[in-house]
């Protein structure tokens, strides 16, 4: 049981409790604020003063990020014998037409996450755009997935909403417009 | 003592998101053809006990385990900012298949390529504190 994937009504409950700890514990759950602290942590305060915080009171979330590389660790060595993930026929379909051919397979597409795919330096540019995107999505947006699409709306907030609408607009975007353009065979 | 704590959140944190498959580039794309229930379940089941536990907490008005009082400030009221970061971030979250929890948890899988995700994400972060004073908020 533990060693296969786990099934999303146990995934689900499982964090919005961690999200209840971290709260009782006198934090929040948000992931991608990190970032800046990681941008903080690197000198960023010399260019804009954005940056000048105290990554002091930062750094329990920084804890939580070391531990959530542990657990993606023990998640891929220890509890995940057989990694590919068990996707939709149809899903699988379409992104064989995008020439994905890892799909049904892997855990994330080879064609994008191996060593081999980075000899092709339109790999690097695309995870290096769809990177940059992320961070400065998330800051602008003031949250992710965890701090709006979990904490925010679990906590009833309208801007979390709008956030997680903004998420949905892209995310689509993204994939029905853009992914054939991008991936072009 | 607290610091373990942490460590340990984020560890069960990251085993809950690899063995869900919530931090599958494969899941992402499948979640935005609208081919599986998966991911709606993960993220709606965390809403719907998320919903409970927060308003458990706040009624209640339980002190932190170190016996302070407990603040979930409302977030800062805005359109624009929420709407064009949004969008932004789902661009690039359905192409690196991963948000920033995920993108930490794959660093730990050993998906290399994935530290090239978290350069960018941590460029996009500095640039959005360069330029943010001339962006709608």
């Amino acid at each position: 049981m533990l060693y296969q994937p786990w099934p999303w009504y146990v995934a689900g409950p499982l964090i919005a409790i961690i999200m209840a700890l971290l709260i009782l514990m006198g934090k929040k759950f948000g992931m991608s604020s990190n970032l800046e602290t990681f941008c903080s942590m690197g000198g960023a305060g010399k260019f804009s003063d954005y940056f000048k915080v105290d990554t002091k009171s930062k750094r329990w979330n920084l804890l939580v990020v070391l531990g959530s590389v542990i657990g993606g660790f023990l998640g891929a060595h220890w509890l995940s014998p057989n990694p590919a993930v068990d996707i939709s026929e149809l899903t699988v379909t379409k992104l064989q037409n995008l020439g994905f051919e890892s799909a049904g397979e892997a855990y994330l597409p080879t064609e994008l996450f191996s060593m081999e795919a980075l000899s092709n330096p339109k790999v690097w540019i695309i995870l290096l755009v769809a990177g940059f995107l992320v961070g400065f999505g998330t800051r602008y947006a003031g949250g992710c997935t965890s701090g709006h699409a979990i904490s925010g709306l679990s906590n009833l907030q309208r801007p979390s909403l709008i956030a997680v609408i903004g998420f949905f607009i892209g995310g689509l975007a993204m994939v029905h417009l853009l992914f054939p353009l991008i991936f072009e065979v | 003592m607290k610091n373990i704590v942490y460590i340990l959140l984020g560890t069960f944190l990251g085993i809950v998101l690899y063995k869900s498959e919530a931090a599958s580039w494969f899941r992402i794309y499948e979640m935005f053809q609208f081919d599986s229930f998966h991911m709606y379940g993960i993220i709606g089941s965390a809403l719907a006990v998320g919903v409970v536990l927060v308003f458990w907490i706040k009624k209640s008005k339980i002190k932190s385990f170190s016996g302070e009082i407990i603040q979930i400030p409302d977030k800062e009221k805005s359109f624009a900012r929420y709407i064009l970061g949004g969008t932004l971030f789902g661009l690039g979250w359905a192409l690196a298949g991963a948000c920033p929890g995920p993108i930490y948890i794959l660093v730990g899988a050993g998906n290399w390529p994935i530290i090239i995700v978290l350069v960018g994400a941590i460029l996009g972060a500095f640039v959005y504190g360069l330029v943010r004073a001339r962006l709608p908020h």
